[in-house]
Protein backbone atom coordinates (compact mmCIF):
# COMPACT_ATOMS: atom_id res chain seq x y z
CA UNK A 1 0.00 0.00 0.00
CA UNK A 2 2.77 2.57 0.71
CA UNK A 3 3.66 2.23 -2.89
CA UNK A 4 0.44 4.52 -3.62
CA UNK A 5 2.33 7.69 -1.11
CA UNK A 6 4.19 8.42 -4.86
CA UNK A 7 0.80 8.55 -6.65
CA UNK A 8 -0.65 10.70 -3.17
CA UNK A 9 3.01 13.17 -3.86
CA UNK A 10 1.77 13.12 -7.72
CA UNK A 11 -2.26 15.01 -6.86
CA UNK A 12 -0.73 16.63 -3.80
CA UNK A 13 1.98 17.99 -5.67
CA UNK A 14 0.22 19.59 -8.74
CA UNK A 15 -3.16 20.54 -6.71
CA UNK A 16 -0.64 22.70 -4.70
CA UNK A 17 0.93 24.19 -8.07
CA UNK A 18 4.57 22.78 -6.50
CA UNK A 19 6.68 23.03 -10.08
CA UNK A 20 5.22 19.60 -11.52
CA UNK A 21 9.59 18.64 -12.50
CA UNK A 22 10.17 18.67 -8.62
CA UNK A 23 6.76 16.94 -8.26
CA UNK A 24 7.67 14.26 -10.78
CA UNK A 25 11.12 13.90 -9.36
CA UNK A 26 9.66 13.60 -5.69
CA UNK A 27 7.03 11.38 -6.76
CA UNK A 28 9.46 9.30 -8.13
CA UNK A 29 11.79 8.01 -4.81
CA UNK A 30 8.51 7.83 -2.59
CA UNK A 31 7.59 5.05 -4.61
CA UNK A 32 10.43 3.68 -5.04
CA UNK A 33 11.87 4.00 -1.95
CA UNK A 34 8.24 2.19 -0.29
CA UNK A 35 9.09 -0.29 -2.92
CA UNK A 36 12.12 -1.23 -1.66
CA UNK A 37 14.47 -0.09 -4.11
CA UNK A 38 17.74 2.07 -2.47
CA UNK A 39 18.31 5.97 -3.44
CA UNK A 40 20.67 5.25 -6.22
CA UNK A 41 18.52 2.43 -7.70
CA UNK A 42 15.47 4.80 -7.98
CA UNK A 43 17.41 7.59 -9.86
CA UNK A 44 19.27 4.94 -11.95
CA UNK A 45 15.57 3.18 -13.00
CA UNK A 46 14.58 6.75 -14.11
CA UNK A 47 17.53 8.17 -15.66
CA UNK A 48 17.18 4.91 -17.86
CA UNK A 49 13.62 5.57 -18.46
CA UNK A 50 14.17 9.25 -18.90
CA UNK A 51 16.52 8.56 -22.06
CA UNK A 52 14.61 5.55 -23.59
CA UNK A 53 12.03 8.40 -23.55
CA UNK A 54 14.04 10.89 -25.80
CA UNK A 55 11.52 10.89 -28.16
CA UNK A 56 8.72 12.57 -26.69
CA UNK A 57 10.93 15.83 -26.31
CA UNK A 58 12.64 15.22 -29.61
CA UNK A 59 9.03 16.80 -31.45
CA UNK A 60 10.39 20.58 -30.42
CA UNK A 61 12.34 20.44 -33.41
CA UNK A 62 9.88 21.88 -35.49
CA UNK A 63 9.93 25.15 -32.80
CA UNK A 64 12.24 27.37 -35.23
CA UNK A 65 9.97 27.11 -38.51
CA UNK A 66 7.25 28.26 -36.35
CA UNK A 67 9.17 30.95 -34.82
CA UNK A 68 10.72 32.22 -38.57
CA UNK A 69 6.86 32.52 -39.60
CA UNK A 70 5.94 34.28 -36.70
CA UNK A 71 8.24 36.68 -37.17
CA UNK A 72 7.53 37.29 -40.67
CA UNK A 73 3.63 37.55 -39.81
CA UNK A 74 2.25 34.69 -40.22
CA UNK A 75 -0.15 35.06 -36.74
CA UNK A 76 -1.23 38.71 -37.64
CA UNK A 77 -2.04 37.63 -41.80
CA UNK A 78 -3.90 34.22 -40.57
CA UNK A 79 -6.34 37.13 -38.25
CA UNK A 80 -6.76 39.50 -40.79
CA UNK A 81 -7.42 36.81 -43.26
CA UNK A 82 -10.32 35.10 -41.44
CA UNK A 83 -11.87 38.67 -40.51
CA UNK A 84 -12.49 39.31 -44.35
CA UNK A 85 -14.64 36.23 -44.32
CA UNK A 86 -17.61 37.68 -42.70
CA UNK A 87 -19.62 34.72 -42.37
CA UNK A 88 -17.39 33.29 -40.83
CA UNK A 89 -17.54 32.77 -36.82
CA UNK A 90 -15.47 31.17 -34.38
CA UNK A 91 -18.16 28.03 -33.75
CA UNK A 92 -18.49 26.95 -36.96
CA UNK A 93 -14.64 27.43 -37.93
CA UNK A 94 -13.30 25.18 -35.00
CA UNK A 95 -16.11 22.42 -35.85
CA UNK A 96 -14.63 22.60 -39.33
CA UNK A 97 -10.81 22.25 -37.58
CA UNK A 98 -12.50 19.53 -35.42
CA UNK A 99 -13.73 17.45 -38.49
CA UNK A 100 -10.27 17.86 -39.86
CA UNK A 101 -8.64 16.64 -37.46
CA UNK A 102 -10.57 13.70 -36.98
CA UNK A 103 -10.70 12.91 -40.17
CA UNK A 104 -7.17 12.98 -40.91
CA UNK A 105 -6.04 11.29 -37.75
CA UNK A 106 -8.60 8.10 -38.77
CA UNK A 107 -5.96 7.95 -41.80
CA UNK A 108 -3.33 7.87 -39.95
CA UNK A 109 -1.94 11.39 -40.43
CA UNK A 110 -1.96 12.31 -36.40
CA UNK A 111 1.40 14.20 -36.98
CA UNK A 112 0.40 16.59 -39.59
CA UNK A 113 -1.71 19.13 -37.24
CA UNK A 114 -0.91 19.79 -33.55
CA UNK A 115 -0.63 22.18 -30.99
CA UNK A 116 2.81 23.75 -32.12
CA UNK A 117 2.58 23.45 -35.44
CA UNK A 118 -0.97 24.45 -36.41
CA UNK A 119 -2.63 25.79 -33.65
CA UNK A 120 -0.39 28.57 -31.97
CA UNK A 121 0.66 29.60 -35.64
CA UNK A 122 -2.90 29.70 -37.52
CA UNK A 123 -5.58 27.96 -35.68
CA UNK A 124 -5.90 29.87 -32.63
CA UNK A 125 -4.91 33.48 -34.48
CA UNK A 126 -7.58 32.82 -36.89
CA UNK A 127 -9.99 31.96 -34.05
CA UNK A 128 -9.36 34.85 -32.39
CA UNK A 129 -9.65 37.30 -35.17
CA UNK A 130 -13.04 35.53 -36.11
CA UNK A 131 -14.16 36.40 -32.87
CA UNK A 132 -12.73 40.05 -33.17
CA UNK A 133 -14.49 40.69 -36.46
CA UNK A 134 -17.84 40.15 -34.98
CA UNK A 135 -17.65 41.43 -31.62
CA UNK A 136 -14.63 43.80 -31.74
CA UNK A 137 -11.42 43.70 -29.65
CA UNK A 138 -10.90 40.96 -27.89
CA UNK A 139 -9.93 41.35 -23.85
CA UNK A 140 -7.83 38.84 -21.77
CA UNK A 141 -10.46 36.81 -20.59
CA UNK A 142 -12.12 36.33 -24.16
CA UNK A 143 -8.63 35.83 -25.47
CA UNK A 144 -6.93 32.96 -23.68
CA UNK A 145 -10.95 31.38 -23.67
CA UNK A 146 -10.93 31.33 -27.23
CA UNK A 147 -7.25 29.90 -27.09
CA UNK A 148 -7.89 27.27 -25.26
CA UNK A 149 -10.88 26.27 -26.98
CA UNK A 150 -8.74 25.89 -30.08
CA UNK A 151 -6.26 23.19 -28.18
CA UNK A 152 -9.29 21.27 -26.23
CA UNK A 153 -10.59 21.01 -30.21
CA UNK A 154 -7.35 19.64 -31.40
CA UNK A 155 -6.67 17.01 -28.62
CA UNK A 156 -10.30 15.95 -29.00
CA UNK A 157 -10.17 15.64 -32.28
CA UNK A 158 -7.04 13.92 -32.28
CA UNK A 159 -8.02 11.73 -29.32
CA UNK A 160 -11.53 10.71 -30.88
CA UNK A 161 -9.68 10.36 -34.44
CA UNK A 162 -6.81 8.14 -34.35
CA UNK A 163 -8.36 5.20 -33.01
CA UNK A 164 -10.16 4.25 -36.21
CA UNK A 165 -6.76 3.87 -37.92
CA UNK A 166 -5.99 0.25 -37.77
CA UNK A 167 -2.17 0.41 -36.93
CA UNK A 168 -2.34 3.35 -34.72
CA UNK A 169 -0.36 2.66 -31.46
CA UNK A 170 -3.42 1.96 -29.17
CA UNK A 171 -4.96 -0.76 -31.29
CA UNK A 172 -1.82 -2.74 -31.54
CA UNK A 173 -2.11 -2.42 -27.65
CA UNK A 174 -5.42 -3.31 -27.42
CA UNK A 175 -4.74 -6.55 -30.25
CA UNK A 176 -1.08 -7.44 -28.21
CA UNK A 177 -3.25 -7.73 -24.91
CA UNK A 178 -5.57 -9.68 -26.04
CA UNK A 179 -3.34 -12.28 -27.74
CA UNK A 180 -1.82 -12.68 -24.39
CA UNK A 181 -5.35 -13.35 -22.87
CA UNK A 182 -6.00 -16.01 -25.80
CA UNK A 183 -8.35 -13.70 -27.91
CA UNK A 184 -7.18 -13.44 -31.55
CA UNK A 185 -8.80 -10.20 -32.52
CA UNK A 186 -8.88 -8.55 -35.89
CA UNK A 187 -7.32 -4.66 -35.42
CA UNK A 188 -10.26 -3.51 -38.32
CA UNK A 189 -13.47 -4.57 -35.57
CA UNK A 190 -11.27 -2.63 -32.77
CA UNK A 191 -11.25 0.52 -35.33
CA UNK A 192 -15.33 0.06 -36.64
CA UNK A 193 -15.94 0.40 -33.14
CA UNK A 194 -14.18 3.09 -32.01
CA UNK A 195 -16.60 4.82 -34.73
CA UNK A 196 -19.16 5.22 -32.44
CA UNK A 197 -17.65 7.24 -30.14
CA UNK A 198 -15.93 9.58 -32.35
CA UNK A 199 -19.04 10.47 -33.95
CA UNK A 200 -20.48 11.32 -30.04
CA UNK A 201 -17.48 13.33 -29.21
CA UNK A 202 -18.27 15.64 -32.88
CA UNK A 203 -21.65 16.22 -31.63
CA UNK A 204 -20.62 17.08 -27.83
CA UNK A 205 -17.75 18.87 -28.36
CA UNK A 206 -19.49 20.81 -32.45
CA UNK A 207 -22.47 21.42 -29.85
CA UNK A 208 -20.09 22.73 -27.25
CA UNK A 209 -18.52 24.94 -29.47
CA UNK A 210 -21.70 26.47 -30.96
CA UNK A 211 -22.77 27.46 -27.30
CA UNK A 212 -18.94 28.56 -26.64
CA UNK A 213 -19.81 31.24 -30.22
CA UNK A 214 -23.20 32.04 -29.03
CA UNK A 215 -22.19 33.04 -25.68
CA UNK A 216 -19.30 35.14 -26.77
CA UNK A 217 -21.85 37.14 -29.12
CA UNK A 218 -24.27 37.38 -25.91
CA UNK A 219 -21.29 38.88 -23.82
CA UNK A 220 -20.12 41.74 -26.75
CA UNK A 221 -23.85 42.44 -27.46
CA UNK A 222 -24.29 43.44 -23.62
CA UNK B 1 18.30 3.30 -43.36
CA UNK B 2 17.90 6.71 -40.98
CA UNK B 3 17.18 6.03 -37.99
CA UNK B 4 15.76 7.34 -34.56
CA UNK B 5 19.77 8.24 -34.18
CA UNK B 6 19.76 10.82 -36.53
CA UNK B 7 16.96 12.50 -35.27
CA UNK B 8 18.72 13.07 -31.75
CA UNK B 9 21.87 14.33 -33.10
CA UNK B 10 19.66 17.29 -34.81
CA UNK B 11 18.20 17.75 -31.58
CA UNK B 12 21.11 18.14 -29.28
CA UNK B 13 22.47 20.46 -32.00
CA UNK B 14 19.61 22.55 -32.20
CA UNK B 15 19.11 22.87 -28.22
CA UNK B 16 23.05 22.92 -28.00
CA UNK B 17 22.41 26.36 -30.18
CA UNK B 18 19.80 27.79 -27.63
CA UNK B 19 22.00 27.10 -24.83
CA UNK B 20 24.93 28.82 -26.48
CA UNK B 21 22.26 31.73 -27.75
CA UNK B 22 20.71 31.96 -23.94
CA UNK B 23 24.35 32.20 -22.44
CA UNK B 24 24.35 35.83 -24.56
CA UNK B 25 21.20 36.77 -24.18
CA UNK B 26 21.77 40.03 -21.84
CA UNK B 27 17.99 40.27 -21.99
CA UNK B 28 17.79 37.77 -20.04
CA UNK B 29 18.24 38.25 -15.88
CA UNK B 30 18.13 34.15 -15.33
CA UNK B 31 20.44 33.97 -18.87
CA UNK B 32 22.89 31.35 -17.49
CA UNK B 33 19.90 29.24 -15.74
CA UNK B 34 18.71 28.32 -19.46
CA UNK B 35 21.33 28.06 -20.48
CA UNK B 36 22.18 25.38 -18.51
CA UNK B 37 18.51 24.00 -18.62
CA UNK B 38 19.04 23.76 -22.87
CA UNK B 39 22.64 22.55 -22.51
CA UNK B 40 21.45 19.31 -20.40
CA UNK B 41 18.70 18.61 -22.75
CA UNK B 42 21.14 18.70 -25.74
CA UNK B 43 23.70 16.47 -23.58
CA UNK B 44 20.22 14.34 -23.41
CA UNK B 45 19.99 14.02 -27.08
CA UNK B 46 23.53 14.10 -28.15
CA UNK B 47 25.36 11.84 -25.07
CA UNK B 48 22.07 9.82 -23.22
CA UNK B 49 23.27 6.57 -24.47
CA UNK B 50 26.94 7.06 -23.16
CA UNK B 51 26.33 8.33 -19.72
CA UNK B 52 24.77 5.24 -18.10
CA UNK B 53 21.69 5.16 -16.01
CA UNK B 54 22.93 7.01 -12.86
CA UNK B 55 24.44 9.69 -15.50
CA UNK B 56 21.10 10.21 -17.14
CA UNK B 57 19.54 9.67 -13.16
CA UNK B 58 21.62 12.76 -12.55
CA UNK B 59 20.81 14.93 -15.24
CA UNK B 60 17.45 14.35 -14.63
CA UNK B 61 17.68 15.99 -11.20
CA UNK B 62 19.91 18.88 -12.30
CA UNK B 63 16.50 19.30 -14.52
CA UNK B 64 14.72 19.04 -11.95
CA UNK B 65 16.18 21.58 -9.61
CA UNK B 66 16.96 24.20 -12.08
CA UNK B 67 13.25 24.47 -12.78
CA UNK B 68 12.32 23.78 -9.04
CA UNK B 69 14.10 26.59 -7.69
CA UNK B 70 13.09 29.05 -10.59
CA UNK B 71 15.94 29.32 -12.46
CA UNK B 72 14.59 29.82 -15.73
CA UNK B 73 13.78 33.05 -17.10
CA UNK B 74 12.04 34.16 -21.03
CA UNK B 75 14.70 34.80 -23.48
CA UNK B 76 14.40 38.14 -25.47
CA UNK B 77 16.12 37.69 -28.97
CA UNK B 78 15.90 40.41 -31.23
CA UNK B 79 12.44 40.08 -33.05
CA UNK B 80 9.96 41.98 -35.34
CA UNK B 81 8.00 44.49 -33.58
CA UNK B 82 4.13 44.01 -33.80
CA UNK B 83 3.81 47.01 -36.27
CA UNK B 84 6.67 45.09 -38.39
CA UNK B 85 4.80 42.02 -37.83
CA UNK B 86 1.54 43.57 -39.31
CA UNK B 87 3.43 45.10 -42.49
CA UNK B 88 4.95 42.34 -42.83
CA UNK B 89 2.06 40.06 -43.41
CA UNK B 90 0.61 42.72 -45.90
CA UNK B 91 3.55 42.08 -47.92
CA UNK B 92 3.88 38.44 -47.91
CA UNK B 93 -0.10 37.96 -47.84
CA UNK B 94 -0.70 34.20 -48.31
CA UNK B 95 2.90 33.12 -49.17
CA UNK B 96 3.57 33.04 -44.70
CA UNK B 97 1.21 30.21 -45.04
CA UNK B 98 3.59 28.09 -47.10
CA UNK B 99 6.58 27.35 -44.86
CA UNK B 100 3.76 26.17 -42.35
CA UNK B 101 2.23 24.11 -44.33
CA UNK B 102 5.21 22.67 -45.54
CA UNK B 103 5.00 20.83 -42.70
CA UNK B 104 1.95 18.47 -42.84
CA UNK B 105 2.94 18.20 -46.46
CA UNK B 106 6.46 16.41 -45.81
CA UNK B 107 4.84 14.27 -42.59
CA UNK B 108 2.31 12.75 -44.89
CA UNK B 109 4.86 12.29 -47.60
CA UNK B 110 7.16 10.82 -44.87
CA UNK B 111 4.59 8.62 -43.66
CA UNK B 112 2.15 7.39 -46.38
CA UNK B 113 5.55 7.54 -49.05
CA UNK B 114 8.71 7.06 -47.46
CA UNK B 115 8.06 4.83 -44.84
CA UNK B 116 6.62 1.95 -47.41
CA UNK B 117 10.02 2.64 -49.23
CA UNK B 118 12.94 -0.19 -49.51
CA UNK B 119 16.65 0.37 -50.67
CA UNK B 120 18.02 -2.96 -51.04
CA UNK B 121 15.64 -4.70 -49.31
CA UNK B 122 15.76 -2.27 -46.04
CA UNK B 123 13.59 0.17 -45.39
CA UNK B 124 14.36 3.61 -45.59
CA UNK B 125 13.14 4.93 -42.50
CA UNK B 126 13.21 2.86 -39.19
CA UNK B 127 9.48 1.48 -39.30
CA UNK B 128 8.77 1.98 -35.48
CA UNK B 129 9.71 5.67 -35.71
CA UNK B 130 9.24 6.60 -39.16
CA UNK B 131 6.46 9.22 -38.34
CA UNK B 132 8.91 10.76 -35.92
CA UNK B 133 12.08 11.03 -38.54
CA UNK B 134 9.25 12.41 -40.99
CA UNK B 135 8.24 15.68 -38.60
CA UNK B 136 11.86 15.66 -38.18
CA UNK B 137 12.84 15.85 -41.92
CA UNK B 138 9.34 18.07 -42.65
CA UNK B 139 11.00 20.33 -39.83
CA UNK B 140 14.52 20.84 -42.06
CA UNK B 141 12.65 21.05 -45.19
CA UNK B 142 10.19 23.94 -44.21
CA UNK B 143 13.00 25.92 -42.31
CA UNK B 144 14.50 26.28 -45.58
CA UNK B 145 11.63 27.09 -47.44
CA UNK B 146 10.60 29.78 -44.87
CA UNK B 147 13.77 31.45 -44.71
CA UNK B 148 14.08 31.34 -48.91
CA UNK B 149 10.79 32.51 -49.19
CA UNK B 150 10.20 34.80 -46.57
CA UNK B 151 13.84 36.55 -46.82
CA UNK B 152 14.70 35.64 -42.72
CA UNK B 153 17.87 35.85 -41.55
CA UNK B 154 20.05 33.13 -41.20
CA UNK B 155 20.76 32.89 -37.38
CA UNK B 156 16.52 33.50 -37.01
CA UNK B 157 15.48 29.69 -37.02
CA UNK B 158 17.32 29.20 -33.51
CA UNK B 159 16.28 32.94 -32.24
CA UNK B 160 12.74 32.21 -32.63
CA UNK B 161 13.04 28.39 -31.59
CA UNK B 162 14.96 29.37 -28.45
CA UNK B 163 12.08 32.17 -27.94
CA UNK B 164 9.15 29.69 -28.54
CA UNK B 165 11.29 27.25 -26.40
CA UNK B 166 11.32 29.50 -23.29
CA UNK B 167 8.03 30.36 -23.53
CA UNK B 168 7.00 26.46 -23.14
CA UNK B 169 10.01 26.85 -20.59
CA UNK B 170 10.39 23.54 -17.95
CA UNK B 171 6.67 22.55 -19.11
CA UNK B 172 8.64 21.44 -22.38
CA UNK B 173 10.47 18.54 -20.25
CA UNK B 174 7.38 17.42 -18.58
CA UNK B 175 6.01 14.98 -20.69
CA UNK B 176 9.27 12.68 -21.42
CA UNK B 177 9.37 13.31 -17.27
CA UNK B 178 6.58 11.70 -16.36
CA UNK B 179 7.25 8.56 -18.96
CA UNK B 180 10.10 7.98 -16.65
CA UNK B 181 7.90 8.35 -13.67
CA UNK B 182 5.32 5.56 -15.42
CA UNK B 183 8.37 3.54 -15.38
CA UNK B 184 9.15 3.55 -12.07
CA UNK B 185 5.32 2.77 -11.21
CA UNK B 186 5.56 -0.01 -13.59
CA UNK B 187 8.93 -1.08 -11.47
CA UNK B 188 7.04 -0.54 -8.03
CA UNK B 189 3.88 -2.62 -9.36
CA UNK B 190 1.46 1.04 -8.29
CA UNK B 191 -0.77 -0.16 -11.05
CA UNK B 192 -1.92 -3.90 -10.07
CA UNK B 193 -1.95 -2.45 -6.86
CA UNK B 194 -4.56 0.48 -7.82
CA UNK B 195 -6.66 -2.51 -10.15
CA UNK B 196 -6.40 -4.82 -7.02
CA UNK B 197 -7.89 -2.12 -4.98
CA UNK B 198 -10.68 -0.81 -7.77
CA UNK B 199 -11.67 -4.76 -8.22
CA UNK B 200 -12.14 -6.42 -4.88
CA UNK B 201 -14.44 -3.33 -2.99
CA UNK B 202 -16.29 -3.17 -6.12
CA UNK B 203 -19.42 -5.11 -6.23
CA UNK B 204 -20.13 -5.87 -9.93
CA UNK B 205 -22.74 -8.75 -10.12
CA UNK B 206 -25.11 -6.06 -12.58
CA UNK B 207 -24.28 -5.81 -15.90
CA UNK B 208 -24.18 -2.02 -16.49
CA UNK B 209 -22.78 -1.69 -12.93
CA UNK B 210 -19.49 -3.81 -14.32
CA UNK B 211 -19.66 -1.43 -17.83
CA UNK B 212 -20.04 1.77 -15.52
CA UNK B 213 -16.83 0.57 -13.28
CA UNK B 214 -15.06 -0.45 -15.78
CA UNK B 215 -15.29 2.45 -17.99
CA UNK B 216 -15.07 4.82 -14.73
CA UNK B 217 -12.21 3.05 -13.60
CA UNK B 218 -10.27 3.35 -17.03
CA UNK B 219 -10.71 7.37 -17.19
CA UNK B 220 -9.81 7.74 -13.46
CA UNK B 221 -6.81 5.51 -13.75
CA UNK B 222 -5.79 7.45 -16.88
CA UNK B 223 -5.68 10.59 -14.84
CA UNK B 224 -3.66 9.25 -12.07
CA UNK B 225 -1.03 7.61 -14.55
CA UNK B 226 -1.31 10.14 -17.19
CA UNK B 227 -1.87 7.90 -20.08
CA UNK B 228 -4.30 5.42 -21.10
CA UNK B 229 -1.95 2.96 -22.00
CA UNK B 230 -0.88 2.64 -18.87
CA UNK B 231 -4.20 2.21 -17.82
CA UNK B 232 -5.67 0.17 -20.49
CA UNK B 233 -4.10 -3.50 -19.29
CA UNK B 234 -4.88 -3.05 -15.70
CA UNK B 235 -8.10 -2.15 -15.48
CA UNK B 236 -8.74 -5.16 -18.76
CA UNK B 237 -7.34 -7.49 -16.48
CA UNK B 238 -8.34 -6.86 -13.66
CA UNK B 239 -12.64 -6.15 -15.10
CA UNK B 240 -13.29 -6.01 -19.05
CA UNK B 241 -11.66 -9.58 -19.91
CA UNK B 242 -12.43 -12.10 -16.18
CA UNK B 243 -16.46 -9.73 -15.95
CA UNK B 244 -17.57 -8.11 -19.01
CA UNK B 245 -16.31 -10.38 -21.29
CA UNK B 246 -15.70 -14.29 -19.67
CA UNK B 247 -18.80 -14.20 -17.28
CA UNK B 248 -20.90 -11.80 -19.10
CA UNK B 249 -20.21 -12.69 -22.29
CA UNK B 250 -19.51 -9.11 -24.16
CA UNK B 251 -17.90 -8.25 -27.49
CA UNK B 252 -13.98 -8.21 -26.89
CA UNK B 253 -13.76 -5.81 -29.80
CA UNK B 254 -16.31 -3.39 -28.57
CA UNK B 255 -15.27 -4.13 -25.19
CA UNK B 256 -11.61 -2.93 -25.53
CA UNK B 257 -11.90 -0.10 -28.12
CA UNK B 258 -14.71 1.49 -25.89
CA UNK B 259 -12.52 0.92 -22.79
CA UNK B 260 -9.57 2.62 -24.56
CA UNK B 261 -11.93 5.45 -25.56
CA UNK B 262 -13.29 5.96 -21.84
CA UNK B 263 -8.91 6.22 -20.96
CA UNK B 264 -8.68 9.02 -23.42
CA UNK B 265 -11.89 10.62 -21.85
CA UNK B 266 -9.26 10.69 -18.80
CA UNK B 267 -6.52 12.15 -20.52
CA UNK B 268 -8.46 15.63 -21.34
CA UNK B 269 -8.64 16.15 -17.98
CA UNK B 270 -5.59 15.53 -15.76
CA UNK B 271 -2.52 17.38 -15.74
CA UNK B 272 -0.06 14.41 -15.99
CA UNK B 273 -1.00 13.57 -19.79
CA UNK B 274 1.61 17.45 -20.23
CA UNK B 275 2.03 17.20 -23.69
CA UNK B 276 -1.46 17.50 -24.79
CA UNK B 277 -2.92 19.29 -21.62
CA UNK B 278 0.12 21.51 -20.35
CA UNK B 279 2.51 22.37 -22.91
CA UNK B 280 -0.02 23.97 -25.37
CA UNK B 281 -1.13 26.23 -22.42
CA UNK B 282 2.63 27.20 -22.23
CA UNK B 283 3.13 27.63 -25.59
CA UNK B 284 -0.26 29.60 -26.19
CA UNK B 285 0.65 32.15 -22.71
CA UNK B 286 -2.41 31.46 -21.19
CA UNK B 287 -1.61 32.44 -17.32
CA UNK B 288 -3.75 29.40 -16.30
CA UNK B 289 -1.65 26.78 -16.67
CA UNK B 290 -5.10 24.27 -16.59
CA UNK B 291 -6.87 26.63 -19.06
CA UNK B 292 -6.53 23.71 -21.46
CA UNK B 293 -8.01 20.47 -19.37
CA UNK B 294 -10.80 23.44 -17.74
CA UNK B 295 -12.25 23.59 -21.40
CA UNK B 296 -11.98 20.03 -22.29
CA UNK B 297 -13.73 18.48 -19.00
CA UNK B 298 -17.22 19.62 -20.10
CA UNK B 299 -16.31 17.61 -23.07
CA UNK B 300 -14.90 14.89 -21.35
CA UNK B 301 -17.88 13.81 -19.17
CA UNK B 302 -20.79 13.64 -21.16
CA UNK B 303 -18.70 11.48 -23.82
CA UNK B 304 -17.47 9.82 -20.84
CA UNK B 305 -21.14 8.60 -19.83
CA UNK B 306 -21.85 8.16 -23.83
CA UNK B 307 -19.11 5.29 -23.84
CA UNK B 308 -20.87 3.76 -20.69
CA UNK B 309 -24.06 3.88 -22.62
CA UNK B 310 -22.43 2.47 -26.24
CA UNK B 311 -20.05 -0.32 -24.12
CA UNK B 312 -23.69 -1.91 -22.49
CA UNK B 313 -25.79 -1.27 -25.46
CA UNK B 314 -23.19 -2.73 -28.06
CA UNK B 315 -21.13 -5.19 -26.74
CA UNK B 316 -23.94 -7.51 -25.23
Amino acid sequence: MLTLLGVAAVVVGFAIRLNPLLVVVIAAFITGLAAGLSPVEVLKAFGKAFNENRFVSAAYLILPVIGVVERAGLQERARTLIGRFKGVSVGPFLIVYLAFRQITSALGLTSIAGHAQSIRPMVAPMAEGAVEARTGPLNAETRQATRAMASATDNIGLFFGEDIFIAIGSILLMVGFLATAGITIDPIHLSIWAIPTAIVAFLIHGGRLLVFDRKLRARAGA
Amino acid sequence: MIKLGAVYVLAGLVFGAFAVLSAMDRNNRKRFGNAAFWALVAASFLAGDYLGDLGNGVLVLALALIAGLGLLGLGEPATTSREERQALAERFGEKLFIPALTLPVVVAFGVLVLKPATIGGAPLLDPKQATLISLALAAVIAVGVGLILLRQPLMSPLQEGRRLMDTVGWAALLPQMLAALGAVFAIAGVGELIGQLVTSYIPMDARLTAVAVYCLGTAGFTMIMGNAFAAFPVMTAGIGLPILIKQFGGDPAVVASIGMLSGFCGTLMTPLAANFNLVPAALLELPDRYAVIKAQIPTALPLLIANVILMYVLAF
